[in-house]
């Protein structure tokens, strides 16, 4: 069992951890710091993944961005958010969570019996990527690459991204305006 | 080094969670969270497949993506529960029933 193992065992706990507490918990306040726990282990994952510019932007974006609004509009749509959740019942089990429960779990075990019958590590397209070389190591820098190919082969769905980006914007903007007193 | 399954299980279950949250909660805010956390599975999925791309890094790329689209949504959402909470004020979606005008 290696060092690289174990860390995948404890942050990928840690993030099973703290989104069952956040999907649990009755106070909307905890649960969404709690979700703060939960990005910062999934960012840890990607770093784990090999993936480390795409875990920092995950830090930047939602951590500093998705996460700041989200508190956001619950501050500014006022306390009565609060006394919605706080007015359920506290017993842990509800039985009208229990369709939404029984959903989850069968959801979960059909994705893990297709991914026993899978076997995505023999794959062909990964062993023919394996076969070629064409494997991220632990040790290749991988920013220079990402670049390149952002500003070549993935220049079309960089515009359309950055497009979509400024529609989202300018609509955001237009529907959280306050309205003309009428 | 870690295998794709191990990724691939862990997103399934991240994705399961966000799912009984979408459907069970009775808050828009934690609704968006579920969706939020759905969304972070299926780009875990996509950096874990990502390594086996070094020369277009297809994974990583759009993965980045995702990430950007997430906070677009976010956004909008964000701005439409505002909105809505000034409306009817309550932003439980099964309490929204009558049209706005």
């Amino acid at each position: 069992m290696t060092l690289v193992k174990i860390m995948f065992y404890i942050l990928s706990a840690i993030a099973l951890a703290s989104a069952l507490y956040v999907a649990a918990a009755k106070n909307l306040v905890r649960s969404v710091f709690m979700f703060f726990v939960t990005l910062f282990a999934l960012a840890g994952l990607y770093v784990l993944a090999l993936a480390d510019f795409v875990a920092v932007t995950q830090i930047v974006i939602y951590v500093g961005g998705i996460l700041v609004l989200i508190l956001f509009a619950f501050m500014l749509s006022g306390r009565e958010t609060l006394e919605v959740i706080q007015s359920q019942k506290s017993n842990f089990i509800n039985l009208s969570k229990l369709p939404a429960v029984l959903l989850a779990v069968m959801f979960f075990v059909v994705m893990f019996v297709a991914l026993r019958q899978i076997n995505v590590n023999e794959a062909d397209w990964v062993k023919t990527a394996v076969a070629e070389g064409n494997v991220i190591k632990p040790d290749t820098v991988l920013i220079e690459h990402i670049g390149i190919n952002l500003m070549t082969r993935y220049l079309l769905p960089f515009e359309a991204i950055s497009i979509l980006l400024m529609f989202a914007l300018v609509g955001a903007a237009h529907l959280s305006r306050k309205e003309p007193q009428a | 080094m870690i295998g794709l399954n191990e990724f691939l299980l862990l997103s399934a279950a991240l994705f399961c969670i966000g799912l009984y949250m979408v459907v069970a909660k009775s808050n828009a805010i934690q609704i968006l969270i579920g969706v939020e956390l759905m969304l972070n599975a299926a780009i875990l999925n996509l950096v874990a497949f990502g390594k086996y791309d070094k020369i277009n890094n297809g994974g990583q790329v759009f993965a980045l993506f995702a990430i950007v689209l997430a906070a677009a949504v976010t956004a909008v959402a964000l701005a439409i529960i505002l909105n809505v909470y000034r409306q009817y004020k309550t932003i439980d979606p099964s309490k929204i029933n009558n049209l706005g005008d």
